[in-house]
């Protein structure tokens, strides 16, 4: 069975091994610094649908198939999917889902998604309930646009803190048995909340749960940052980023070498115009399912700590002039494990 | 308690040094040329309509028509929203970015319907604007009435 190590982290007995991922990501996030990553580029937004949610729904389901499918798997192999957006009521997910036939969990973590997904599904693999699950993320630009900012014709100006929806999906194959890299140990996050109330500087809201989290980590395993070869938070962004940093110092951790962000990677935010960077359920789940698990293939990294975070408000929340309250969650992927 | 007080408000400190304030000289000067430009296009119409024989309050009313036409237009075609980055305030102000307050929403709602869709956002930007505008010159019609 697998062991608590301290108060947040599971080390898992037999670590799930991640069989094969699938991206699937909009024509913006396609021109980015991690092109080539992905499996499939889309030139238009809509992909032929007729609303910005069917065409986020259609790039959850093609990616969950294609994910099964570069597993050599059939959908009756996979014993449940967990998986998880940020429309109202995990709306592009069910809908993506719904035609599968397969046992579901929807999760919503916001842009923590990906790692509370993963984090399950290697539970219940190491538990003994599943051989194979698959762990989804998505986001849309223009639908979270919708959802928590303004129409995308209306003329305004995003604050230089802002960070830029991420269009895509990430999904990963989790199973029993496999090759490399493998999940070893998750760290769960608590919610933290500083106080931060601007819903344009989502990186400054997340960045004391990410510092946490971390922090969590090192205290229940007793790694230390040498143990790692890349620490990648969510999608923090540029201001997330150096705060995360200083938080962490302030407790006598330095990782500044080996540390980087997801929305920091997806996109050149001076050819862009991201601002502060990439965001959304999709971000980590691209970055993951595209550039880190491709490049753990290629051994450039044997062990990362992957920590999405999440933004826990809704406009509503916003608007009744609550803070934001984080949350993060930390994955270990190795490539060896003993 | 107060400890939790303490972090929050020494957080918030360092949020404030890290993050970038956008240039306000620079976002004032193009909202100012953007936004006369928009006025003086606005006083070209109404001079070539008073020219073929209207009056002022005519010309004034078919300036503000043709002036919101352009601002649909400009929003349909997927140009004010550009607009509106560049220049901020100076598209917002002038009746134009009133038209693509209305408009834009009326575009993304579409798929809602054009009764819970259309009809009912299309004044989810515009309507606070509406509602305090009109109070705003109910108050100012009072004191006006009185101090004349």
């Amino acid at each position: 069975m697998a062991k608590y190590l301290g108060r947040q982290t599971i080390k898992f007995d037999l670590p799930p091994s991640i069989v094969s991922t699938a991206s699937t990501v909009g024509p913006k996030e396609g021109k980015g610094p991690l092109s080539s990553y992905f499996d499939v580029v889309l030139h238009d937004p809509l992909w032929g649908e007729d609303s910005w949610e069917k065409a986020e729904s259609k790039i959850v389901k093609k990616t969950i198939e294609r994910v099964i499918q570069k597993g050599n798997l059939t959908p009756e192999d996979i014993d449940y999917i967990f998986a998880g957006d940020l429309l109202n009521q995990l709306t592009a997910s069910t809908f993506g889902i719904r035609g599968l036939s397969i046992p579901f969990f929807g999760l919503f973590g916001a842009c923590s998604t990906m790692a509370e997904a993963i984090s399950l599904g290697a539970m219940a693999i190491d538990g003994g309930f599943a051989n194979y699950i698959v762990a989804e993320a998505s986001s849309h630009f223009c639908s979270s646009e919708k959802q928590f900012r303004f129409p995308l014709e209306l003329g305004t100006q995003r604050p230089l803190t802002a960070s830029w929806t991420v269009t895509g999906s990430g999904a990963v194959v989790l199973g029993k048995y496999g090759p490399s890299p493998y999940v070893s140990y998750v760290t769960s996050g608590k919610i933290v909340d500083l106080g931060v109330k601007d819903p344009m500087n989502m990186g400054a809201a997340m960045a004391p749960a990410a510092a946490d989290t971390i922090i969590a980590h090192f205290e229940d395993t007793g790694f230390t940052p040498n143990d790692y070869d890349l620490i990648i938070t969510g999608d923090l962004g540029s201001i997330g980023k150096e705060l995360t940093l200083q938080l962490l110092r302030k407790n006598n951790y330095d990782i500044e070498n080996i540390y980087t962000d997801c929305g920091i990677e997806i996109f050149d935010p001076v050819s862009q115009d991201t601002h502060a960077g990439g965001s959304g359920c999709g971000c980590c789940a691209v970055t993951l399912a595209g550039y880190l698990y491709k490049e753990m293939k290629n051994n450039k990294w044997n062990r990362i700590l992957f920590v999405p975070t999440g933004a826990l408000m809704s406009p509503g929340s916003i608007q009744q002039g609550e803070s934001i309250p984080g949350i993060a969650h930390a994955v270990v992927i190795e490539n060896n494990w003993s | 308690m107060s400890q939790i007080q303490d972090m929050k408000k020494e957080y918030s400190k360092m949020v404030e040094e890290l993050s970038p304030k956008s240039n306000l000289l620079r976002d004032s000067a193009r909202a100012f040329w953007v936004g006369g430009l928009i006025c003086a296009i606005g006083q070209l119409i109404t001079n070539i309509i008073k020219s073929f024989g209207y009056n002022h309050d005519e010309a004034s009313m078919l300036t503000t028509i043709i002036l919101v036409f352009l601002g649909i237009i400009l929003t349909g075609l997927d140009i004010y929203d550009s607009l509106g980055k560049y220049a901020g305030a100076g598209t917002v102000v002038p009746i134009t970015g009133f038209a693509n307050s209305i408009v834009s929403p009326a575009i993304e709602y579409k798929k809602e319907g054009y009764v819970f869709g259309v009809g009912a956002k299309m004044f989810t930007i515009a309507g606070p604007v509406l509602v305090y505008g009109t109070i705003a010159s109910v108050a100012v019609g009072i004191v006006h009435y009185f101090f004349k």
